[in-house]
């Protein structure tokens, strides 16, 4: 089989590709389940009740995707560019300790102005974090996929450490978490009774404004012509370095809010567990949106809703919830291929 | 004598090696190859001659199996070659010498050439007898090279002589070359050619790919030319004439514009004593002295990979010059910014349209502003303006008679001579006083060369002063009101066209008669 | 405890040639599919599956030895997913390797939930017991830090020098090279490109998987969610540090063994002044560190990360 690329490329096929991609991946999964000796009719439909079947589980996909809507973006717009920031993970959680250094009595403003002000720390923290491997990635040349997937670990022990140590809440009753963000910080609710809070709209308010800096700003236009021809927009006289360091904070700044989203709208106080690994699935998500801005908000929506539907599978059929990144992974792999085969048409020889 | 013998036995038809019948190829609508049919003797060497996308390539990558045709045979030596597969090919007795090496740079030479001749799951090379093998060829080819050494240390000319070395070795007996004498010397090509005279005494076969009239008529024993994927010509050197070949090859008569007497203004560009080191492994620049002035064409002659790609980072502003003094309009350049360079007036044509040219994936309209988006004219608030490029693509293609493609057409799909205008329409959208055009019609057919031609020539009557980089000598005399030869990163002094000849270009081309050089060896490219 | 005494005590030396083991697994693994132009981030999701896909066979009654097979023919099989992605489809490597990462991940932890739903202290095996080189064992110091190591740590010190001698002296060895530098090259030669890239990417995810298994059924004898812990990147970053030579890259695992030996124990004696977690980022920030240091001599296989697709060029 060969590859020949297409010139011309119908919208059908490109909505179809990936559906039919994200078909195929519940099909394999469903042999899991078969082999886990469940009906695997009946398994989809615990997942798809426990995601979508209620408001209670509608509330709790979306309190679920907001992280994931910014963790998406922030991967969507770093890879746009072709900077490999796998350093999701490590910037939210810079996010969220920078949120909380401020957050927990240091500053307080009005809550007007205290939500903005705890993102935009959050943000710079995040943003500044993926400084350090993308100047070394200019200057050095140092390849950015290991050293942020690293600072990861680093981030991660740092914050065990602030945790287990100085900013240790004596009332958490021997926890290691830190002290509450103060109340002007907090995240609104947004239905009563559930856990859903005006994270998610801020989330989606990224996403359009993610949107269309990269389709119609000057500095959008610079980030697509570097990550689609570097060369090219060099020698166009485009200013690699800054348009590169933009980036950069703007994806580490993404990553770094989804940190603040969860801190200040769910927990209201730093845990170790604060991100089960949103960072890493915000690759997937960012994948499956096809690198688009507004697709993000579906990919989150789409992904936060397997992973609630399988926690609520597993708890009434006993197959392990593991089963959602099982699903995700292949989800990812099988759109992968789909998009190829939107760009380029096989040919059998 | 054995020549002699060679071409009766083609004529007679006895003794064939090869034959191609009716091989037709396509590519989506374009056909590249129509039915085409051609035979080769022992010993016989057939030049295969067109212009570029005549598909000459086309052909000879189907031969060897890269390609696979739609339609038609292959024969070697009587037998039927099994379609798509170099392996065949290879064991079959036909060798193939790419345009483009195809050399690992970080291993040996010896590695380069044994490559693939073993059995792949021996536990254990045997090195000693390749080396001695490798070494026979050499001597009775004439291919001198060192096995030793790391293939990144070696010049065009050494890569070359591994990459026959390399078909001899798996016993070729019919040798492909395509376009061989692209990257050699005036004189290396001659040296080159008494290679393949010896070759063809020894009883190979050899398929010649080239546009040059000169070269065909110099080194062929029959010559077939292909036009737009048709073979319109098949016959013996003795009865070819220049002009003849000349009209096949082309099929109609194009006018190239011609060169008019302009009185050259005031300087432009102007470089006194400039160096630049090179990093590791490129050719550096030494004691440049150039003068640019309005209404003036500059050509650079050189082989490529003596500095010309140090020359137009100079210009482009993607490298500063280590030494000497570097002016535009009078500034002094010190620092490394194609911005900046953009700001003083000066437009850039680069060497690959592709990798460095345009954004592949962007609309034609986008690569229309790719220099100019930031300016008020399509911005505004650190927004594009959407219109304004729309609006500005329509004029462009417009005027430039870009075809094939509307304003959001991705630009990667247009055809090189149509890539090409994109670019110049962006760089003449900035009525540049100076133009830096590498290599501006490489690889374009002769319409889409003589617009490119006709383009500059229209910037120069306005008063551009322009700097002509170019391989293609016959070019630089058509084009050029000065010539100066680049060699191992230094400049001769500039000749007036009218004193220039093919000649004594060569001759400087090949580091005679540059004023100061001294070293005789050989550069790494 | 103070650092001399440390550098003079066996235990530290025999510790640190147990774990370069898994190291030098992972590095020689990732190399060779460097070496032939495949970066392969599955590293991480691979050591996984071949940790717990061995520990799970010798947990059902499978032998030690046979599990180090199903863990590298495991290996194998995604490294032949990775290849379907990366050198046929031709799909950026990055993010193949970060879907290939995930998947083997989850579905290991998937697998051993579901093999394992009722337990919630992981079950022990037998691990692999220290061989005593008959002989050599007895050699004073060398015979306990060398000599008296796991079957599978003889194994990886052999494979360094068996590495260097396929890439280097022979046939196979010679086309893998040149596929990371020229695959043009190779095609030429009527050598199928795909099909080499795609035999080393599996040899070399084998190589992963056998390096995790490793650790569940040689170092440790159970498996836990995370027990890889970013041991596979670290390998990625040991394949720069090492020049993708493999007698370098012997070295860096050691190093970095001899990093992950030092901290345990001077942990032990330092708590006080400096808490642990800063002794753990050591490994990473030597990673980051080592790639710093390396970067200006990094001569990456010129066709690393380039894919390749027939009649394209």
């Amino acid at each position: 089989m060969r590859l020949e690329p297409r010139a011309h490329v119908p919208l059908w096929l490109n909505l179809a590709a990936p559906l039919t991609a994200i078909a195929l991946a519940f099909l394999l999964c469903g042999l899991l389940i078969a082999w886990a000796g469940a009906p695997v009719l009946a398994a989809y439909g615990a997942l798809v009740k426990g995601a979508l079947g209620s408001v209670f589980a509608l509330s709790e996909t979306l309190t679920r995707a907001a992280p994931l809507i910014f963790t998406g973006l922030a991967a969507a717009v770093a890879f746009r560019a072709k900077l490999w920031n796998i350093g999701g993970e490590g910037q939210l959680y810079a996010g969220a300790l920078a949120a909380t250094y401020v957050g927990t009595g240091l500053v307080t403003l009005p809550p007007l102005l205290m939500v903005p002000f705890l993102f935009l720390v959050g943000a710079l923290a995040g943003g500044l974090l993926l400084l350090l491997p993308v100047i070394l990635k200019l200057k050095l040349k140092v390849d950015e996929v290991v050293t942020t997937l690293l600072l990861n670990f680093v981030v991660l022990l740092f914050a065990n450490y602030l945790l287990f140590g100085p900013w240790k809440d004596p009332l958490a009753m021997g926890w290691p978490q830190a002290a509450p963000i103060i109340d002007e910080g907090v995240l609104s609710p947004l239905i009563p009774r559930t856990r859903l809070h005006s994270g998610l709209l801020w989330a989606v308010f990224f996403a359009v404004a993610a949107w269309a800096f990269i389709r119609y700003s000057k500095w959008g236009f610079e980030i697509r012509a570097v990550g689609n021809n570097p060369e090219a927009a060099r020698f166009a006289g485009i200013p690699m370095g800054a348009t590169v360091l933009r980036t950069a904070l703007l994806s580490g700044g993404l990553a770094g809010m989804a940190g603040v989203c969860e801190l200040a709208g769910l927990k209201g106080y730093l845990t170790l567990d604060i991100s089960p690994g949103f960072g890493y699935t915000g690759i997937a998500v960012a994948m499956l949106a096809g690198l688009h801005p507004l697709g993000v908000i579906a990919a989150a929506i789409f992904v936060a809703a397997i992973y609630n539907g399988a926690d609520a599978m597993s708890r009434a059929m006993s197959i392990s919830n593991y089963l959602a990144d099982v699903l995700t992974a292949t989800a990812l792999l099988l759109v992968l291929a789909s998009v190829l085969f939107v760009r380029y048409r096989p040919r059998l020889r | 004598m054995a020549q002699a013998q060679a071409s009766a036995a083609a004529a007679t038809g006895a003794e064939p090696v090869l034959r191609l019948s009716g091989i037709t190829k396509r590519f989506g609508a374009l056909v590249a190859n129509d039915a085409i049919s051609l035979g080769l003797g022992r010993g016989e060497i057939l030049a295969l001659l067109g212009e570029n996308g005549a598909g000459k390539t086309t052909l000879m990558s189907i031969l060897f199996g890269h390609y696979l045709a739609d339609e038609g045979e292959i024969a070697v030596f009587g037998g039927a070659l099994p379609p798509g597969s170099p392996k065949a090919a290879i064991a079959a007795g036909v060798g193939m010498v790419h345009q483009h090496f195809t050399l690992g740079e970080n291993l040996t030479v010896l590695d380069n050439i044994v490559l693939g001749t073993e059995p792949l799951w021996r536990l254990k090379q045997n090195r000693a007898a390749a080396l001695r093998h490798v070494e026979d060829l050499a001597a009775r080819f004439g291919l001198q090279v060192e096995s030793r050494r790391l293939v990144r240390d070696l010049s065009v000319g050494e890569r070359q002589r591994v990459e026959i070395l390399k078909a001899l070795y798996r016993g070729a007996r019919v040798l492909i070359l395509d376009e061989p004498t692209a990257v050699l010397t005036p004189q290396e090509v001659e040296s080159f050619f008494a290679t393949l005279k010896t070759m063809a005494a020894e009883g190979l076969s050899i398929i010649f790919i080239s546009h040059k009239l000169n070269e065909v008529m110099a080194i062929a024993d029959r010559v077939a030319v292909l036009r737009q994927g048709r073979l319109v010509a098949d016959f013996p050197i003795a009865e070819a004439s220049r002009e003849g070949l000349a009209e096949a090859m082309v099929g109609r008569a194009v006018a190239l514009p011609e060169r008019s007497r302009l009185e050259p203004g005031a300087p432009l560009l102007r470089m006194e004593g400039v160096g630049l080191r090179g990093a590791e492994g490129k050719v550096s620049l030494e004691n440049l002295d150039i003068t640019l002035c309005e209404k003036e064409i500059f050509g650079i002659a050189g082989v490529s990979g003596n500095g010309q790609a140090a020359l137009a980072a100079l210009i482009s502003g993607l490298d500063a010059p280590t030494a000497g003094r570097f002016e535009i309009l009078g500034d002094a350049i010190a620092e490394a910014s194609p911005g900046a360079m953009l700001k003083r007036g000066v437009g850039r044509v680069p060497e690959d349209r592709h990798a460095t040219g345009v954004v592949g994936d962007f609309t034609v309209e986008e690569n229309l502003v790719l220099e100019a988006y930031g300016g008020d004219r399509f911005s505004r608030f650190g927004f594009v303006k959407g219109v304004a490029l729309r609006r500005n693509a329509e004029e462009k293609i417009a005027a430039f008679d870009i075809r094939g493609a509307d304003a959001t057409t991705a630009t990667r799909s247009l055809s090189g001579g149509n890539m090409q205008k994109v670019i110049l329409a962006r760089v003449l959208d900035q009525k540049p006083r100076i133009i830096l055009a590498n290599q501006p019609t490489r690889g374009l057919d002769v319409g889409a060369a003589a617009a490119v031609q006709a383009l500059l020539f229209q910037a120069r009557a306005e008063g551009a002063g322009i700097v002509l980089i170019s391989e293609d000598l016959e070019e630089l005399l058509q084009m050029s009101d000065r010539i100066a030869v680049l060699y191992h990163g230094r400049l001769s002094a500039p000749v007036p066209v009218e004193e220039a000849d093919l000649r004594t270009l060569g001759l400087m081309m090949a580091g005679h008669g540059t004023a100061e050089h001294s070293d005789e060896g050989r550069h790494a490219s | 405890m103070d650092i001399l005494e440390i550098f003079v005590s066996l235990g530290f030396w025999a510790a640190l040639v147990r774990m370069a083991t898994p190291l030098i697994f992972g590095t020689l693994g990732e190399l060779i599919c460097e070496r032939a132009g495949v970066l392969n981030l599955g590293i991480e999701g691979i050591m996984t599956l071949g940790a717990m896909v061995a520990w799970m066979w010798v947990y059902q009654g499978g032998g030690l030895w046979s599990a180090v097979l199903v863990a590298a023919a495991f290996g194998a099989l995604f490294g032949l997913l990775h290849s379907g992605f990366s050198v046929y489809l031709g799909v950026s490597q990055h993010v193949t390797g970060i879907g290939i990462t995930l998947l083997a991940s989850a579905l290991s932890y998937f697998a051993f939930r579901m093999l394992l739903p009722d337990v919630t202290t992981p079950p022990k095996i037998d691990p692999f017991q220290p061989y005593p080189v008959p002989g050599l064992s007895e050699l004073p110091f060398l015979g306990e830090v060398l000599f008296t190591q796991s079957p599978l740590t003889y194994l990886a010190f052999a494979l360094v020098p068996l590495v260097a001698y396929g890439l280097y002296r022979t046939p196979l060895g010679l086309a893998v090279r040149m596929v990371g530098e020229n695959p043009m090259a190779v095609e030429a030669q009527g050598i199928d490109v795909h099909r080499l890239r795609t035999g080393a990417v599996m040899l070399g995810s084998a190589f992963m998987a056998v390096g995790g298994a490793f650790l569940t059924i040689s170092v440790f004898d159970a498996f836990y969610i995370g027990m890889i812990n970013g041991r596979g990147w670290i390998c990625v970053a040991l394949v720069i540090f090492a020049s993708w030579r493999p007698g370098k890259a012997l070295l860096g695992a050691l190093l970095f063994a001899a990093f992950e030996a030092l901290q345990i124990r001077v942990q032990q004696s330092a708590s006080a002044f400096i808490p642990y977690q800063f002794f753990l980022m050591m490994p990473y920030v030597l990673s980051i560190l080592a790639m710093i240091v390396m970067s200006r001599r990094a001569a990456y296989p010129k066709a690393l990360l380039v894919p390749f697709r027939k009649g394209e060029r």
